[in-house]
């Protein structure tokens, strides 16, 4: 495996970043270092995935697919959040996920694939590099953010899994339990949660299953220990807490698509054309306060949403010849 | 000091400031006194003025029957002044939607109104609240005779669609605008209850034909 070992040049000044909570630069260049060196004395460290509450991720690479936008603050990325396993509120995720114990945890891989089973989340990640993507997140409400994740590649995981020429889809599945995850007494969505990917979407270098934000470990309120970020699609594709991978023939039942048809269809792409019925999507409202005071607000300003939410070039080939009016 | 000059110098006035206490708990948030309005403060002030508007159409849906429950006609003096802090709130939602979150930019205004469903409902409920602001007082009630009560029975309807706008604005989880629902419904499900009883009794009175 390869190692970039940190430059300073590879650093984009907006990217140091001026919120005081975002990852320490001092320990990423020095993780940098650490892996760097370890090139010469043999394959490259596993990738580990510390216990504890913000506990730090080490050895992780930059990402040549990351923006240079200034990300939200760590406060913004985990006090407002879309986890209805956890109540249907903003703040709820946030306040009813902090006693979340998101270990021992294993996910089960299933279907169309040569290596199936049940694996320890330790085994899924420790053979993968670690690297930061900061990514552009567009939910379906119509408000954005600027997220720095830390994760592994989707598609490298895939790979290892072996799937045959039947998988034609991923499917995803969050935990279910009703004793951890309170929001699933309420019937606000069928349980458990589905989300899933076409197998050309899911082996795509864009997504990652992520495990950090911010260089630390995943926040339980963000998806903890384990979920998908598609940056190109609405968030609610973005799954969390993932315990169950399988590899399917048919198309998947994806919740929010067999929840309100009209509204949320498989393929949730990012499109300022095609308007949502409660939401037109041709702009977007990036998340976070300008400060306090009324001018402060009236500085708040929206923002034009670009197809694919910008990832276009990574992404647009996939679609050819699909109508996205019929397909969202 | 009789009753009417207590109302008019003592309790009007306290209502008055107790009806304030939304936009005080509000505005001190936005200087971040009291707490924050959190990573997107338009929505929060949006929700918070719709929410309270609904509140104070409800508020003023009950003066009625807590007047004829409680036998307290001096209950029906606040009315007005209850049902203008409805059309003030919910006009601060509607300023706070064109102005913070619309950057009162015309197409997607426009755009907004006709092709959302439950932002056109919402205008409309707006409208017809400002009619009923616009003719609230003693001298308009006067001139206007008969068709003032017509026009201020919209109230009914307003309650209607501003439950409604608020319900079809919510994603998935209708828990709580299911509460506004059954509490408009409490409403005005005892002023169709009482119109019945009322009638029976009126024919009961009636000498029997035949």
């Amino acid at each position: 495996m390869i190692i970039n070992s940190a430059k300073a040049s590879d650093i984009r000044p907006s990217e140091i970043t001026s919120k005081a909570n975002y990852l320490d630069r001092r320990s990423f260049m020095q993780g940098g270092l650490l892996a760097g060196a370890s090139m010469f004395a043999g394959p490259a460290s596993a990738a580990i995935i510390p216990e504890g509450h913000r506990a730090k991720l080490e050895g992780v690479q930059e990402s040549a697919f990351s923006t240079d936008e200034k990300p939200n603050s760590y406060e913004d990325a985990t006090t407002y959040n879309n986890y209805y396993e956890f109540g249907t509120g903003k703040s709820d995720p946030y306040r009813y996920a902090q006693d979340f114990e998101p270990r021992p945890w294993s996910i089960e891989v299933s279907g169309h694939a040569e290596k199936t089973g049940t694996f320890d989340l330790e085994d899924i990640v420790k053979d993968h590099q670690l690297e930061e993507r900061i990514y552009r997140l567009r939910c379906v409400e119509a408000w954005s953010m600027v997220i720095p994740w830390v994760g592994i590649p989707l598609a490298d995981v895939i790979k290892r899994f072996e799937p045959s020429s039947n998988a034609k889809y991923v499917e995803f599945e969050t935990l279910l339990d009703r004793e951890r995850m309170p929001g699933q007494r309420s019937r606000s969505l069928h349980w458990p949660y589905v989300e899933g990917l076409t197998i050309a979407e899911a082996t795509n270098p864009l997504p990652i299953l992520a495990v950090g934000l911010y260089g630390e470990v995943l926040p339980n309120q963000n998806g903890a220990p384990i979920r998908l970020v598609v940056p190109w699609k609405y968030g609610f594709k973005s799954i969390k807490g993932i315990v169950k991978i399988h590899f399917s023939a048919s198309r998947p039942r994806t919740s929010w698509a067999r929840a309100i048809p009209s509204e949320y269809g498989f393929y949730a792409n990012v499109n300022p054309d095609v308007s949502h019925p409660r939401w037109s999507q041709a702009q977007e409202r990036r998340i976070g306060s300008g400060g306090s005071g009324l001018q402060s607000l009236f500085a708040i300003e929206k923002q034009d949403t670009l197809m694919f939410n910008g990832y276009g070039d990574e992404v647009a080939h996939l679609y050819d010849g699909l109508d996205l009016r019929k397909n969202y | 000091m009789d009753l009417t000059r207590q109302i008019r110098f003592i309790w009007k006035p306290l209502i008055f400031v107790l009806c304030l206490v939304p936009l005080a708990a509000i505005t001190a948030k936005v200087y971040g006194i009291g707490g924050t309005l959190g990573p997107n403060p338009i929505e929060a002030i949006q929700d918070h003025f719709g929410e309270w508007g609904l509140r104070f159409i409800l508020i003023t849906l009950a003066i009625t029957p807590l007047r004829k429950i409680s036998g307290r006609a001096w209950l029906s003096r606040f009315r007005r002044l209850l049902g203008l802090f409805a059309f003030f709130y919910v006009f601060m939602h509607f300023t706070v939607w064109l102005v913070l979150d619309q950057g009162l930019t015309l197409d997607a205004i426009l755009e907004d109104i006709i092709e959302r469903p439950f932002i056109t409902i919402g205008m409309f409920a707006l409208l017809l609240l400002l009619s009923l602001a616009a003719t609230s007082t003693a001298a308009i009630r006067r001139r206007m005779g008969p068709r003032w009560q017509k026009l201020h029975n919209s109230i009914y309807l307003i309650g209607v669609l501003g439950v409604w706008h608020y319900w079809w604005q919510v994603k998935k989880d209708f828990s709580e605008p299911l509460v506004y629902a059954l509490i408009l419904g409490v409403l005005l499900g005892y002023r169709i209850w009482h119109r019945i009883s009322r009638y029976r009794a009126q024919s009961m009175l009636k000498p029997k034909q035949g």
